[in-house]
């Protein structure tokens, strides 16, 4: 357990935790002197905040601290707002050893610390191909064109001020990178969420539907079923996207993230968002959509982004992110701080839809209770749910069980792996668990 | 009234004819793309070669290429493991034959090259001329990027060492790859429409079912793996990693005692000084915030001797004149000492 003395923000409870056995002694044996032996020897060094705090209060009470007695600071000396230096932790994060250059890898969002649903753009995953820039927007050019002619009446080329002048759409959606939780497949292997599930995100992007602009070139939707986005760093990143989606209206050429541009880290000045598919499809700093009749098996989709299955084939054009669940607090490398009450609270998300239930098992996975849904509930965004949980100081196995509006429950690790085997790298979205020991310390393990 | 109504009608009318016309309705947003523009963005290549551009290039010239651009990454051989996964191995003359790359399913290979994967060679065609070299995208010429592609291919065994690479056999090339019959998209995971109707996939019938079981779901919960022991620090410690305050706190994992707070960029003793004394709020260390800053003061006082004793007069009884008309208010408050060490610091530049 954790030693109470050393809880940071409260008050000892006294006598026995203030107190010496000595001093206790002396209270059995009826002397009443020994309160003021303990003030005088409070008062006679200030360094001794127990004392003070446990005879008359909290010190951060009684004595008014620095910024309660001293001029602020005045507007604008950040101009640009920063995070108290406090959270000076909550970063993104590399896993050591996944990748060996960093101009191909990925930084993990630090789940463990978020709140809602929205990822603060500083904080979003990152996943770059061949590193990133700061594309001046002034000369940045989209263009649509076809890989046949005649699929559209007119290849057209937009600039910004084009795209911007459009009537907008702003939706709010999560991203989640293929190899997501890929590092667990076979077995545990790393100790936070931040790690297992931190290539995730989730923003209100506002742009433009793609169709709005493949209307105004004259595409062919008879002929054209396909699209190939393309990025304009030097990776020229691209993927294949089925026109459905497109008409659909979801896909979304988008300048805003959480209501300022895009960073240059997520494509500035401008990305695709493919809500409910894997990150890769989202293209970054996006310069071209070709749109055809045939899929376009590019780098991304055929030797990357495919998922080894037992029998030897790789699955190719998997893009569907499907439901799952992670609980973010408490989670792996985590310490409970007592026994007693906690908000057990995670995020659930489907490429499939809105998610409509997630349960909670405290044992792991013998009996489940329903979370509450903490609103909104939006199609293809995450979604924040919480249960009560009072904590005996018993052994415990904490698991998340996210169902989508399709009906799908998310899986088991026993139930992926009789399908998947242990190699595929990709879509890992199995139930995940935390064991929370006698100690308090949490931590990642699978329960099959 | 009538006039009115009539222009209502006619903005209906006109309406009615742009809507039908839907490439009209953003009038002035966007222009034609030239076919020279086309040309430049379009290098895309497909299964089905469109896209290809004519060239050739043979395995002599790949090699010198490679040697010269690829293989300070790759290695000589497209074997290296040091940068990114090798490119070349674990392919046989008899995954040759079949179309399969055995070592996918028997366990045998330690590693997956891109030769055990990838089942189209339009793809690498495409990603060497669109993404390679690592630091100088773009720059290959289609014979070069041809050259390249054959020198692979000679290296897995492919194509001989005398082989000539074009836009004219390389579809005979594709009839020889390992894995050209090792993908499958019989999967629920397209998002788009399902095989029988021209797209991809079963429609998006899921692999998998779980049903939600509420109560004695299972007789006991088996752990079947856990964190290794080596890989609990393997990341950093994570105490640093979950806020300071909450529910929870982040679990020690060096061993050492704890750190007081998380270590903020750290600030000198003096920079606190002038924070906490009020100075940083009318002075930026390389700023005008109302006063002027640190590093104009020390610019405007460096020369002068008395420099020092000037300052801490100044600063304690304040004044107004020397840098505007705005006040410096008497800071009085602050002790001797103080008022030395921060002038100090100023002349010395404020850091």
């Amino acid at each position: 357990m954790v030693d109470s003395v050393n809880k940071p923000g409260r008050l000892r409870p006294a006598p026995e935790n203030f107190l010496s056995e000595v001093q206790i002694e002396a209270v059995g044996a009826g002397r009443r002197d020994f309160l003021r032996k303990s003030f005088l020897a409070a008062s006679a060094a200030m360094a001794a905040p127990l004392a003070a705090r446990a005879s008359e209060g909290d010190p951060n009470i009684l004595q008014n601290p620095e910024w309660t007695t001293t001029l602020g600071q005045p507007v604008a000396v950040r101009p640009y707002g920063l995070p108290s230096k406090y959270e000076a932790g909550v970063i993104r994060r590399e896993s050591p050893g996944l990748t060996r250059v960093g101009a191909a890898s990925v930084s993990f969002c630090p789940l463990q610390n978020l709140f809602g649903i929205i990822t603060p753009s500083g904080l979003h995953f990152e996943r770059h191909h061949q590193g990133w820039h700061d594309i001046d927007p002034s000369k940045h050019r989209l263009m649509i064109n076809g890989s046949d002619p005649e699929f559209v009446k007119r290849p057209k080329v937009y600039t910004m001020d084009d795209i911007m002048r459009l009537p907008p759409v702003s939706r709010i959606h999560f991203i989640e990178c293929g190899a997501n939780t890929g590092l667990e497949w076979g077995n545990v292997a790393v100790p936070t969420v931040q790690y297992t599930h931190g290539m995730l995100s989730c923003s209100e992007f506002t742009g433009v539907p793609l169709k709005a602009l493949l209307d105004d070139c004259g595409v062919d939707y008879k002929k054209a079923r396909f699209i190939l986005a393309e990025g304009a760093d030097g990776s020229s990143m691209t993927r294949t996207i089925p026109m459905e989606m497109v008409e659909s209206g979801e896909v979304i050429v988008a300048y805003g993230q959480n209501g300022e541009m895009l960073r240059p880290e997520n494509g500035y000045p401008l990305r695709l968002v493919v809500p409910g598919v894997q990150g890769v499809s989202w293209v970054k700093w996006l310069r071209r959509i070709e749109v055809g009749d045939k899929p376009y098996a590019t780098k991304d989709e055929a030797v990357h982004y495919i998922d080894l299955m037992p029998s030897g084939l790789h699955r190719q054009y998997t893009s569907v992110q499907e439901c799952k669940s992670v609980i973010t607090t408490p989670s792996g490398g985590q310490q409970l701080l007592d026994k007693g009450f906690y908000n057990v609270s995670g995020i659930a998300w489907s490429g499939r839809g809105k998610i409509t239930r997630v349960d909670v098992s405290f044992d792991g996975g013998i009996n489940w209770q329903t979370a509450r849904i903490e609103g909104p509930v939006q199609n293809k965004a995450l979604t924040r749910f919480n249960i009560n949980w009072v904590w005996d100081g018993k052994p415990a196995l904490l698991q998340s069980r996210a169902i989508d509006e399709t009906g799908y429950v998310q899986p088991t690790y026993g139930q992926l792996r009789a399908v998947r085997g242990t190699k595929s790298i990709y879509h890992n979205n199995a139930i995940q668990s935390w064991k929370v020991a006698e100690s308090g310390e949490v931590s990642n393990v699978q329960v099959l | 009234m009538s006039r009115f109504s009539k222009s209502i009608l006619v903005l209906a009318l006109f309406g009615a004819s742009t809507a039908t016309f839907a490439f009209d309705n953003y009038k002035g947003i966007g222009r034609p793309a030239t076919p020279a523009e086309i040309k430049a963005w379009d290098i895309d290549v497909r299964p089905d070669f469109k896209g290809l551009p004519k060239g050739s290039g043979n395995v002599d010239k790949g090699q010198e290429l490679f040697e010269e651009k690829c293989a300070s990454c790759h290695g000589t051989f497209g074997e290296s493991n040091e940068v990114f996964t090798p490119l070349i191995g674990g392919t046989t003359k008899d995954d040759i034959k079949t179309g399969r790359v055995k070592g996918l399913s028997s366990g045998e290979l330690p590693q997956r090259t891109t030769f055990t994967k990838v089942a189209t060679i339009s793809t690498v065609f495409d990603y060497i001329q669109r993404a390679m070299p690592w630091t100088a995208p773009k720059s290959l010429k289609p014979d070069d990027v041809y050259a390249i592609l054959a020198y692979m291919l000679n290296l897995a065994e492919i194509v001989p060492a005398d082989f000539t690479l074009s836009d004219q056999n390389i579809a005979e090339v594709q009839k020889l790859m390992p894995n050209r019959y090792g993908m499958t998209t019989d999967h629920g995971m397209w998002p788009g429409a399902p095989a029988k109707k021209g797209g991809i996939g079963n429609g998006g019938i899921p692999d998998v079912k779980n049903v939600a079981c509420m109560k004695n779901c299972k007789p006991e919960a088996k752990i079947g793996s856990t964190l290794p022991d080596y890989a609990r620090n393997a990341h950093g410690n994570l105490a640093e990693q979950t806020r300071s305050v909450g529910p929870v706190r982040g679990v020690n994992t060096t061993g050492d005692a704890p750190a007081a707070q998380p270590a903020a960029a750290a600030a000198s003793p003096t920079m606190e000084l002038a924070q906490k004394s009020g100075c940083m709020a009318c002075h930026g260390v390389n700023n005008k915030i109302v006063g002027p800053g640190f590093n104009e003061i020390q610019a405007r006082y460096k020369d002068q001797p008395d420099a020092e004793t000037r300052l801490v007069a100044k600063v304690k009884a304040g004044g107004q004149g020397v840098w505007g008309t705005v006040p410096m208010p008497p800071n009085s408050h602050l002790s001797d000492a103080d008022l030395t060490t921060l002038v100090k610091w100023i002349l010395s530049g404020a850091k």
